[in-house]
């Protein structure tokens, strides 16, 4: 006997909406990482374009330290691979072990904006700010786009740690902590292109 | 549990393991990366190649690894999106970078 | 405490623009006195200000269209009635400065703040009912979406009364645009505005991308959606992809202007070509956006008046997708002329070339759904022959133009003027017009009048052939764009004829006007009582006319392209469903129009560089992201019961209807 299926008594489950709905939630977070990678993709083109334009100023050999862009690079690292335990202790429903990592990864992030911060601070103070040449110009904006991007992610895992921790590990905590982690990998993959492109082809 | 509800790049799919070896591939290429720089040595074509090498492995290991992209059927629509994605930024910044060489050869 | 802002930036001086301020503030404050007096505050804050239903989005989307096209069609008749002036000796009435902030806020208007909404408005409207959903994917940002191109839209209209606007045209090109050429808030006005309504087209572009790609029905694959969905799908692919450059560059000229950068400038390493190669990468793609959702109304409209299924509907997909992934591959043929060598002009025009053949396969196919349908001339049939016919004539111009030694006489010139306007105005207007008069009773439960409509058609047709022939023969003959004087009077007779061209498009708004007029005068008499007032195809006209909040009591199940027509062959299109299930709808919530506000005031002190309140209105606005992302309880349920109440009156109305046409022995 075949039903009319022009009209069907479709029944939603809880379970089948939800997962549903955080299919939806992820899917539609990768479009717009998607989107960031395009927004990032013309900075570097800029950038690209730039990169020489010194102003008879001084170029990347002669501002980046390498070992502390090496430091900055294995801080964000770290904190990546400390993200991806939360998401393993957050898999398990580990409440207080999940709000340990994110810890940590919190303040590694923070570590790599006050290294940065302090890196645009000296360079400020030694008289080659981003108004000072295009080169600059691009160095800043590119560098501090990716900085504002981590910051973001620090506010938005600060308000998932308080969230995890007064609400506990709900579907909707759960589903916004995925979608953290996944912006928060990306980040780090921005940044190979950055240290790359920017310090260490911009020191030969 | 919950498993397969927290799906479509979603952290149920990874595992300890899994993070560990993108962890320390990463180290690695880093390590390579700046290794090529910091030590020259090398003719700087071998040295851009190695680096542009490096770096495309590196943005792969984290796609693999920490982000779980990989041929599974979920996972679909996402590697799609991010290959249309890399062909639009072929066209945008090769593009870019092609016409204002172009410009500059000409008019500077 | 005010930064830059003083009693000087109102212009006192100039009687033209205070005329307009003062026109605009009573009317304002006469909608504001009528809706008190009538005391419908409540209704418009919990019906239609706090919503998040796309159906409501929708209708306040394309409000703010059309409200902005009165505003950027006053644009234009200042510019042709200048124009047809100031030949000679005559300097017109209207100076340089002010003509160039007109013609600076007629581009960006149509195009961002006319353009975009109103085809964001009907995609909110008629897509989740097309793919047989409730909802978008994300209702919120949708909501945010709206309100933040008001924001946007809100900041151009500002600056006719505080401040002025950019004189540097919709494009803003360097270095004209920076601090040192461009000092006034102009061109920060027109920054900011973009800013925002970009970031609100973007979002909106996430959305339906995920709303198409994860939300559709049962049983509606890929190829059974309808026209109008797959030209969504690929518009929003297209602002996913461009608007992130338009952000940047933005973003370059902003930090050139604030903080001293030098990306733009002529001095000091700035490449001011860079500004110009990365607006196109958007301003090509952006002009796609505008035009494909005309396309997919025009096939929707084809189909359902020529009685007939769409002809060819697997080539339309294909030439939609090659149109998707060829505007990526066009932008330098908007700068043909600015110094790349022959290599580079011939690549980017062969590409240019190519792109006119998926919309020459688009055209045929329409042709041939008409061939041998059953043809039935309403006003959205009207706009689609005048279409076919009318765009095809600037198509042609364009396939010019994209040969660049063809272009290098006229790059600029009123003859690329004519093109786009040839390709805007009968291609992208006269769509959504169409659209409008298709999808009118879906929205209001009442349908538009015809007499009205077609007289509308016929000012706008002819008004648009007047308006533009003219400035086809002007660009070969020399005379180029944005001019506020002229002294060949050569041209003058046929700017004259263009300005009695816009005189006779006035007319066709003022029927536009009083087709609104007449029609919500006779609404209860003409009250569309079946939800299927055209005897569409797609699942749309399923639904009752004004849909119920959640759309579909129960979610179809698809079996073929032209879904509802082919549950009408089936004779299973109105059955009643057994039972009723409960159904849960996000939450109305002013946090949506709070974000808006909070947007606007951060554009407004950016311009006026009123520091302390820019931090304080960007704090605003992450609190409110950060507030909706910790709010858990965003659903309500509607009971089965009252669903089944619903949809019983539905039912009812439907014997009615059918009981009326029986009675009139239909």
């Amino acid at each position: 006997m075949a039903t009319d299926v022009s009209t069907i008594d479709t029944i939603y489950s809880e379970g089948t909406e939800h997962s549903k709905t955080i299919e939806i939630q992820a899917f539609g977070f990768w479009i717009y990482l998607m989107t960031d990678l395009v927004l990032f993709s013309a900075i570097f083109a800029s950038h690209a374009v730039l990169a020489h334009n010194y102003a008879a100023g001084p170029t990347g050999k002669d501002l980046f330290n390498l070992p502390y862009t090496f430091g900055e690079t294995m801080v964000l690292l770290f904190s990546s691979a400390t993200c991806g335990l939360a998401m393993l202790t957050l898999q398990k429903g580990r409440k207080a072990q999940v709000l340990l990592w994110l810890a940590i990864t919190f303040f590694l992030g923070l570590g790599f904006i006050a290294m940065e911060i302090k890196e645009f601070y000296q360079m400020i103070q030694n008289g080659h700010g981003p108004e000072k040449s295009a080169f600059l110009s691009a160095f800043f904006t590119l560098v501090g786009t990716h900085g504002v991007h981590v910051t973001f992610g620090l506010i938005w895992m600060a308000t998932m740690m308080g969230q995890a921790a007064i609400k506990g590990l709900t579907m909707p905590v759960r589903s916004r902590l995925v979608r953290f982690s996944m912006f928060w990998h990306f980040l780090d993959i921005i940044w190979i292109g950055i240290f790359t492109f920017v310090y260490l082809m911009g020191v030969m | 549990m919950d498993q397969p509800q927290i799906d479509s790049t979603g952290a149920g799919r990874g595992s300890f393991n899994a993070y560990a070896v993108g962890f320390i591939l990463s180290i690695i290429l880093t390590v390579i990366a700046f290794a090529l720089v910091m030590n020259g040595g090398l003719p700087r074509s071998a040295i851009l190649f190695g680096l542009l090498g490096a770096a495309v492995v590196q943005m792969l290991v984290h796609l693999h690894y920490f982000l779980h992209l990989d041929g599974s059927s979920s996972a679909r629509w996402n590697v799609l999106a991010l290959l249309f994605t890399l062909l639009i930024m072929f066209i945008f910044v090769g593009g870019s970078i092609w016409i204002m060489l172009n410009l500059n050869y000409r008019m500077m | 405490m005010f930064g830059k802002l003083t009693f000087q930036a109102i212009p006192y001086h100039n009687p033209i623009t205070m005329g307009a301020v003062v026109g605009a503030m009573l009317l304002g404050i006469i909608i504001l006195v009528l809706i008190t007096y009538f005391r419908k505050w409540p209704y418009l804050w919990n019906e239609w200000l706090t919503s998040l239903d796309p159906k409501r989005i929708g209708i306040m989307y394309i409000i703010l269209a059309l409200v902005m096209l009165l505003r950027g069609f006053s644009d234009a008749i200042m510019m042709r009635a200048q124009q047809a002036l100031a030949v000679g000796a005559s300097q017109g009435y209207l100076p340089p400065d002010h003509f160039n902030q007109i013609f600076g806020a007629h581009g960006s208007i149509m195009i961002v703040f006319m353009a975009m909404p109103f085809l964001t408005g009907l995609m909110n409207i008629v897509v989740p009912q097309q793919i047989g959903s409730r909802d978008v994917a994300f209702p919120f940002m949708n909501a945010v979406s709206l309100w933040l191109t008001a924001a946007g839209a809100l900041l151009v209209m500002t600056s006719l009364g505080i401040g002025e606007f950019s004189k540097a045209g919709w494009s803003g090109y360097a270095p004209l645009t920076e601090r040192q050429y461009s000092p006034g808030t102009g061109v920060d006005y027109w920054i900011w505005s973009f800013q925002i309504a970009g970031a609100a087209s973007l979002m909106s572009g996430i959305n339906f991308l995920v709303t198409i790609l994860k939300m559709r029905a049962p049983g509606m694959k890929l190829m059974r959606m309808p026209m109008f969905v797959w030209t969504t799908l690929v518009t929003n692919v297209l602002m996913i992809f461009a608007f992130p450059v338009l952000t940047v560059a933005l973003l370059l000229i902003t930090l050139d202007r604030y903080l001293g950068m030098h990306f733009f400038t002529n001095g000091l390493g700035g490449n001011m070509m860079m500004y110009t190669n990365l607006f196109w990468i958007w301003g090509h793609p952006e002009v796609y956006i505008v035009i494909l959702p005309a396309f997919g109304i025009f096939s929707e409209v084809v189909a359902t008046f020529s009685r007939k299924r769409l002809f060819g509907y697997t080539s339309l997909v294909y030439a939609t997708v090659a149109i998707m992934v060829l505007s990526f591959c066009v932008w330098l043929h908007h700068f043909f002329t600015m110094g790349a060598g022959p290599n580079v002009n011939i690549a980017f025009g062969i590409s240019t070339m190519l792109i006119a053949v998926p919309t020459g396969v688009k055209i045929f196919n329409w042709l041939f759904t008409m061939y041998r349908g059953r043809i039935r001339f309403t006003t959205p049939m009207y706009w689609t022959l005048a279409f076919i016919s009318t765009f095809a004539l600037g198509g042609m111009a364009g396939v010019l133009l994209s040969v660049p030694p063809a272009d290098f006489v006229l790059h600029n010139s009123l003859f690329l003027i004519a093109h786009f306007h040839n390709m805007l105005i009968p291609g992208t207007l006269f769509g959504f017009f169409a659209g409008y008069a298709y999808w009118f009773p879906k929205a209001f439960g009442f349908p538009l009048s015809e007499k009205w409509g077609k007289r509308a058609f016929w000012c706008w047709l002819i008004g648009f052939y007047l308006a533009f022939i003219p400035l086809y023969i002007l660009g070969f003959m020399g005379m180029p764009r944005r001019m506020q004087h002229y002294e060949n009077p050569a041209w003058h007779p046929y700017l004259i004829v263009a300005a009695v061209g816009t005189a006779v498009i006035s007319v066709g708004i003022l029927c536009l006007m009083m087709q609104l007029f007449v029609s919500i005068r006779e609404r209860h008499a003409r009250r569309d009582m079946t939800g299927d007032p055209w005897d569409g195809r797609t699942l749309e006209w399923a639904t009752a006319s004004p849909p119920a909040v959640y759309n579909f009591a129960v979610i179809p199940v698809v079996q073929d392209v032209d879904a509802f027509w082919d549950m009408k062959e089936r004779d299973v299109a109105y059955q009643q469903p057994t039972k009723y299930h409960d159904i849960r709808m996000p939450k109305s919530t002013a946090k949506g129009l709070l974000t808006g506000g909070f947007t606007f005031l951060f554009g407004f002190s950016m311009v006026w560089y009123i520091w302390w309140l820019a931090v304080l209105s960007a704090l605003g606005i992450v609190f409110m992201v950060i507030n909706r992302a910790c709010d858990d309880n965003t659903e309500y349920v509607i009971s089965a019961g009252e669903v089944e109440k619903i949809e019983n009156e539905r039912y009812r109305l439907l014997a009615s209807a059918a009981a009326n046409r029986a009675a009139e022995g239909v």
